[in-house]
């Protein structure tokens, strides 16, 4: 049974990877506008035209470019950056760390802030208090991350300019890195300077990432504890002499966890996609970044990889949160 | 007992009229702003004047009167290019949020009533669609469609729809097993009649609460394309380009991206509440 449920969802992600493959593909040839002519100096002949158009296979049916597209994809060959003439499988996998370390702080950050507003508001449950925790964290979860970021702007920016508001890491820095994980390398090899140089640089992008997703985790898992903290055993717990809040931590908490711990698998897919418009907002040298300018750019085959890899990391990531799932929770198990 | 949850339970009453009538009257007042933005903008919002440039709002030194929230780098009124702006936000809010709206319920509607490949078809491609990170997938949309309100409004309309098509579907599903449905159709209805006469009014309020938070979406969409330079031209005054230029002369004239912020938020946070309060209103659960 488990196995037949774990090879269903297999398939059915595969089914979605190849429909995103099918909308990226006709969405990005559909575009107006030829994308060789813009390549080529004004007095380029229609000759040019076409060898650089056979070059990118742009001279075949859509049907073929498709097949020799998605052939390439499956090898790892994403084509060549019109923009940048450099493999897009090189360029997106070098700005892909970038991404994932500012998706991962601020996933970090969430859990950390929504998980303890939550054990405050259980632990002060029925209080005025509770009642504004509620009030504040239905706000926070309103306001998108793009406006949080700009407020970050503005305050830092302007009001109290201790964080840069632009970039990744601070260009005077010389430090020759071999991954693109500039948190990891830095820590490895004992940079402690870029540690602290890319920690204070993503900490505001971060933070506008992370609020609603924190403020969502405030919510549910405030409500899971309140239900676990009314059953037998935490009351048995109490009668046993712990305090209240040791209740929530050593007995509630972990009880309480699971149903937050499944919505926020889904939430860090939204995260990832609120990436692109907060790197844009803060100089950000990562993928959505790079997305953007390739849209701009009219970059075909660069926007196709990125869009793909997105994608691709969408699901796989639903995937995982659905098996992990399955297999922490007995019921759906047996199920 | 009681003395202690009365007046708990009191406050909780007032706050949630509060919650009603403020962004209300948020909402109101930007509508009336869009409608008469010829009759109470102080300026011309088009209007450059470079001897004009960068003044500050008016609490501050060196603020130039009748300027009451400064100028831009290019000399154009602050306060006037927010009131134009209304105009293109709430635009842009209604129209997306509708068409939205009829596309996602639509095939919500049909996926959750008919089944089989309806839904089948549908729910793979909601599947789909929320594989791509909806920021990028409508830069995208808007790059293929060129850029301008129709390309934003419809981007919106094209992403958005699976809001709708997932809430409304479930909820025509469990609404499907109800029993006057099964006496409408003994009634000797048809299956369409039944879906539209029938299941149809009993998911509105769902749908009218998603609107609202759609009106919200649309406007930090329309903010953001716009600060992107792919809404309309970035001469017209929208919320989101003042943003973007705001952003770039930061050092120089925060105030420029300060009132729009404050603009947006309080817009964005006004129709989420609302939504809210009107799921709230509407859902048996929710509300006893």
């Amino acid at each position: 049974m488990l196995l037949k449920n774990v090879l269903v969802r297999l398939i059915t992600t595969a089914i979605t990877l190849f429909g995103v493959a099918v909308v990226v593909f006709v969405l990005v040839r559909v575009a107006p506008g030829n994308p060789i002519a813009m390549m080529l100096p004004p007095g380029a002949t229609p000759e040019d035209i076409a060898n650089l158009s056979a070059l990118y296979g742009f001279d075949k049916s859509i049907f073929e470019q498709f097949v020799i597209w998605l052939g390439g994809v499956l090898r790892g060959d994403f084509g060549t950056s019109i923009t940048l003439r450099q493999p897009v499988a090189e360029l997106v996998l070098g700005r892909l760390p970038a991404t994932l370390e500012l998706s991962t702080m601020a996933l970090f950050i969430a859990l950390g802030l929504g998980g303890t507003v939550a054990v405050i508001g259980a632990r002060k449950r029925d209080t005025a208090t509770e009642v504004g925790l509620d009030l504040t964290s239905g706000a926070v979860l309103s306001i998108p991350d793009f406006l949080w970021g700009l407020i970050f702007v503005l305050l830092f920016g302007v009001l109290w300019p201790i964080l840069s508001i632009s970039g990744r890491i601070d260009p005077r820095i010389e430090f020759d890195f071999t991954t693109n994980f500039y948190i990891f390398e830095g820590l490895i090899r004992g940079r402690f300077d870029v540690v602290m140089s890319t920690l204070s640089h993503m900490l505001m992008p971060a933070m506008s990432l992370a609020l609603p997703l924190a403020a969502m985790i405030a919510q549910l898992l405030k409500q899971n504890l309140k239900e676990v903290l009314n059953q037998d055993y935490t009351t048995l717990a109490r009668v046993r002499g712990f305090s209240e809040t040791s209740v929530i931590l050593r007995e509630a908490l972990r009880n309480a966890a699971l149903p937050t711990l499944a919505l926020v698998g889904v939430q860090f897919t939204f995260l990832i996609g609120g990436t692109v418009i907060v790197e844009r907002l803060f100089a950000f040298e990562g993928l959505g970044n790079m997305a953007i300018d390739a849209v701009i750019n009219r970059d075909l085959p660069l926007i196709q990889g990125i869009v793909l890899l997105f994608a691709a990391l969408f699901t796989v990531i639903n995937l995982l949160v659905d098996l992990s799932y399955t297999l922490l929770n007995p019921r759906l198990r047996h199920g | 007992m009681v003395d202690a949850t009365m007046p708990l339970r009191r406050r909780r009453f007032r706050v949630r009229n509060l919650r009603f009538w403020i962004p209300l009257t948020w909402i109101m007042m930007l509508v009336l702003a869009a409608l008469c933005a010829p009759l109470i903008a102080p300026h011309d919002p088009l209007a450059q004047d470079l001897f004009l440039e960068r003044l500050p709002p008016f609490f501050m030194d060196g603020a130039e009167p009748g300027y009451w929230l400064g100028t831009d780098s290019l000399g154009r009124d602050v306060l006037s290019r927010m009131i134009y702006g209304a105009r293109i936000a709430l635009f842009v809010s209604v129209i997306a949020a509708v068409s939205t709206g009829i596309f996602g319920s639509t095939l919500g509607l049909l996926a959750g009533y008919y089944g089989g490949w309806w839904d089948r078809v549908i729910s793979r491609l909601v599947d789909i669609w929320m594989a791509f990170p909806p920021v990028l997938f409508a830069v995208l949309l808007v790059a293929v469609m060129g850029t301008g309100l129709t390309s934003v409004i419809a981007a919106i309309a094209l992403i958005d729809w699976t809001r709708f098509a997932r809430v409304i579907r479930a909820e025509t599903m469990v609404q499907a097993h109800m029993d006057y449905v099964d006496s409408a159709r003994i009634g000797g209805a048809r299956r369409f009649t039944t879906l539209v006469s029938e299941i149809l009014p009993n998911v509105m309020p769902s749908i009218i609460a998603l609107l609202m938070l759609e009106m919200g979406i649309a406007v930090i969409v329309e903010a953001i394309l716009s600060f992107v330079n792919l809404s309309i031209s970035s001469d017209d005054p929208t919320w989101g380009s003042m943003i973007a230029e705001g952003r770039g002369a930061i050092h120089f004239a925060w105030w420029v991206l300060l009132f729009p912020l404050i603009t947006l938020f309080l817009t964005v946070l006004s129709f989420s509440t609302l939504g809210e309060g009107i799921k709230k209103k509407f859902d048996p659960v929710l509300s006893s």
